[in-house]
């Protein structure tokens, strides 16, 4: 399944017979309307996408000024003083490397299991359903059962806790495990497609000169997927950066980041932030802070890292094409 | 770190990572249990009847707010039909308008377009479907709701529908025009990779037979992929179902029902709210019990449809296999 990675064939589809193709200006009054139609929706298309990113650039080069990007964001009733977006910044960031860095041994392990284990083939469906369940489970019912495990007494060290002793089970943890069930299905498709397009011979050749299994996993299978787990990685933390509803369940989306405990490293992890998407979500009309030009600089930045990351898609594909074995 | 270093036995190592592997349905299987015994209490008490219309459910909502760690059974009591409503209409729309334009444009990248277009235009429209939807939600709110409110909707317009909702710009058709973009792309993805995948010959019998190239695919391969087209609609339904935070920013936010009667325009002008957009609304609220056990059960009611969703698109796939059609 392609969902993750709406990756269209660039592959010139030979037209029939070019030089003697019928003129539209021959067909039917229906046919040519479907044309039409047909031009219309795929041009439109790339209109929307193009006024999008022409209009977010410019919203952001009006209100994103340098400053803004190292300063710490603050409470005031006008706009020139409500400081900057670091906090968000840093949150986006130190989510991405929490949710990568689960989701990733585990869409890589599982992958390797289905594509090159996958015994009993019973339990490899079930696998397989099951990431398919997580990949379609909408990101606000991934935040209500996030909630509700971080909620749980054991667990309840690894979040936020408010002055009273309430747990909310918030905090970068509870936020970045979840996260890392959104990125798991598009690193998991990825890896696991990578794998079954390696050719049989190549693991033959590798058995035949006396390798185990998990070592010509190791030394030859893994090393020439580098790049779909790349491209998997990618399509990750774009699903992770984008993501607002678990940042605003989960991470409590205070305006700084608030650490919990003395211990440090630990008590960052265990504290609450927000990110780029709240603090968009925040600022805008449908939040309290009513601060719209904050909101357009913080989503500006947002669109760069979404546009960087989508090059980062095509580069590393069109990588693998040439130099593929 | 030793023993990562060292060869591994292959059993261990299958054992390992097939182990690793079972993690993920561990965490489905919380997943549905903890949501489901978190939704329990709403089922308990208003059976399945609480999908149903009756009462207000503002008041609802808000009792269930004021109750504290105790609640009486009567703050339970849950009429959610505005939500349900509000869910299927805007989904309903978005979906319906999405696969027209989803086909077409699918027909205008692999069969019409100049391999130079297409080349720019693949890249363009998966942009769109990476763009997060706060942004979708920015956009909504900032430039489509004030263009809207202000030039669209007239004065006696607003007017009309003064004593029971007060039009702002923001609500169904403003959701239902950005809910479509987001949710094209995916459909885009599916169908272009079906439209290339049908045997290239079943086109050109239809060309030699005498049709011009449009009805060829008209007639031939769009039929032949018909399963693609529902199993990505399928697929769309459940983006749309479980999309929240852009329809909290531009739905307008209210337990209004939009209403036919009162005239197409209008209808569309009119505020609403999704199951899962009353998720993010409510969230503040998620330490009262009942009120948690309603936000629950609505994120159930969200799982259980995405997972009947899958299923069957799952199985209206299976036929494209016969052809070795890739969907």
């Amino acid at each position: 399944m392609s969902v993750y990675a709406p990756d269209l064939d660039t592959r010139p589809r030979p037209s029939s017979g070019r030089g003697r193709r019928s003129s539209p200006w021959t067909w039917r009054w229906g046919d040519r309307l479907v044309l039409l139609c047909a031009w219309a929706a795929g041009l439109g298309l790339c209109l929307i996408a193009a006024a999008i990113v022409l209009y977010m650039g410019y919203r952001g080069i009006e209100y994103l000024r340098p400053g803004l990007l190292f300063a710490r964001p603050a409470i005031s009733t006008s706009q020139s003083h409500t400081g900057g977006i670091l906090d968000p910044l840093i949150g986006t960031l130190l989510l991405t490397a929490i949710g990568i860095a689960l989701a990733f041994p585990l869409a890589v392990a599982s992958a390797i299991w289905i594509a090159e284990y996958g015994r009993p083939s019973w339990l490899a469906r079930i696998v397989e359903s099951s990431i398919e369940i997580v990949a379609g489970t909408p990101d606000i019912v991934l935040a209500l059962f996030g909630v509700a495990i971080f909620q749980l007494g054991i667990l309840a060290p690894l979040s936020f806790r408010a002055e009273g002793g309430g747990v909310y089970g918030r905090s970068f943890i509870a936020a970045g495990a979840m996260m890392s069930l959104i990125a798991l299905p598009p690193l998991f498709v990825a890896t696991r497609d990578g794998l079954r397009a390696v050719p049989t011979h190549m693991r033959e050749a590798a058995f035949a000169l006396g390798k185990t299994r998990i070592a010509t996993i190791r030394r030859v299978l893994l090393p020439s997927v580098r790049s779909n787990i790349a491209t998997g990685v990618t399509l990750g933390v774009s699903r992770i950066i984008g993501d607002t509803a678990i940042v605003v369940l989960l991470l409590g989306k205070t305006l700084h980041i608030e650490t919990q405990g003395s211990v440090p490293a630990i008590n960052l992890l265990r504290g609450t932030g927000s990110t780029l998407t709240s603090y968009v979500y925040d600022n805008s009309p449908a939040g309290e802070g009513a601060a719209p030009q904050k909101a357009y600089a913080a989503a500006f930045v947002l669109l760069l890292f979404v546009l960087a990351l989508n090059l980062l898609v095509d580069k590393i594909g069109s990588g693998s094409l040439t130099s593929s074995v | 770190m030793k023993w990562l270093r060292k060869p591994w036995p292959d059993h261990r190592a299958e054992r390992t990572l097939g182990a690793v592997s079972l993690l993920v349905g561990v965490v489905v299987l919380g997943m549905i249990a903890f949501v489901g015994v978190r939704a329990w209490p709403i089922f308990a008490h208003n059976g399945l009847s609480w999908l149903g219309s009756g009462g207000s459910l503002q008041t609802q909502l808000a009792n269930m707010q004021a109750t504290s760690v105790n609640p009486p059974a009567a703050a339970f009591h849950l009429r959610a039909w505005p939500l349900v409503y509000g869910t299927l209409l805007s989904t309903g729309f978005a979906v319906v308008l999405g696969v027209a334009i989803a086909v077409l444009s699918s027909i205008f990248i692999v069969e019409l377009a100049p391999a130079r277009l297409r080349r720019v235009a693949i890249p363009v429209i998966r942009l769109l479907a990476s763009v997060p939807s706060v942004i979708y939600g920015l956009i909504g709110v900032l430039v489509f709701v004030p263009f809207v409110g202000n030039h669209l909707i007239t004065a006696s317009q607003k007017a009309s529908v003064q004593s029971t909702v007060e039009l702002t710009g923001a609500g169904l058709g403003v959701v239902v025009v950005i809910l479509t973009v987001m949710i094209t792309p995916i459909m885009i993805a599916l169908i272009c990779e079906a439209l290339l995948s049908t045997p290239r010959s079943w086109r050109e019998g239809a060309v030699a037979l005498g049709l011009n190239p449009l009805r060829a695919v008209l007639a031939v391969t769009l039929r032949a992929i018909r399963p693609a087209i529902v199993a990505a609609a399928v697929l769309a339904t459940a983006r749309a179902l479980g999309e929240a935070v852009m329809i909290s920013m531009a739905s307008g936010g209210s337990f209004f029902t939009p209403s036919l009667s009162h005239g197409v325009p209008i209808f569309l002008f009119e505020p609403f709210r999704t199951l899962a957009s009353a998720i993010i609304d409510f969230n503040e609220g998620i330490g009262a019990p009942a009120l948690s056990a309603t936000l629950y059960a609505f994120a159930a009611l969200l799982l259980f449809s995405a997972f009947v969703l899958s299923i069957a698109g799952y199985l209206i796939k299976l036929p494209l296999r016969k052809y070795q059609v890739r969907a």
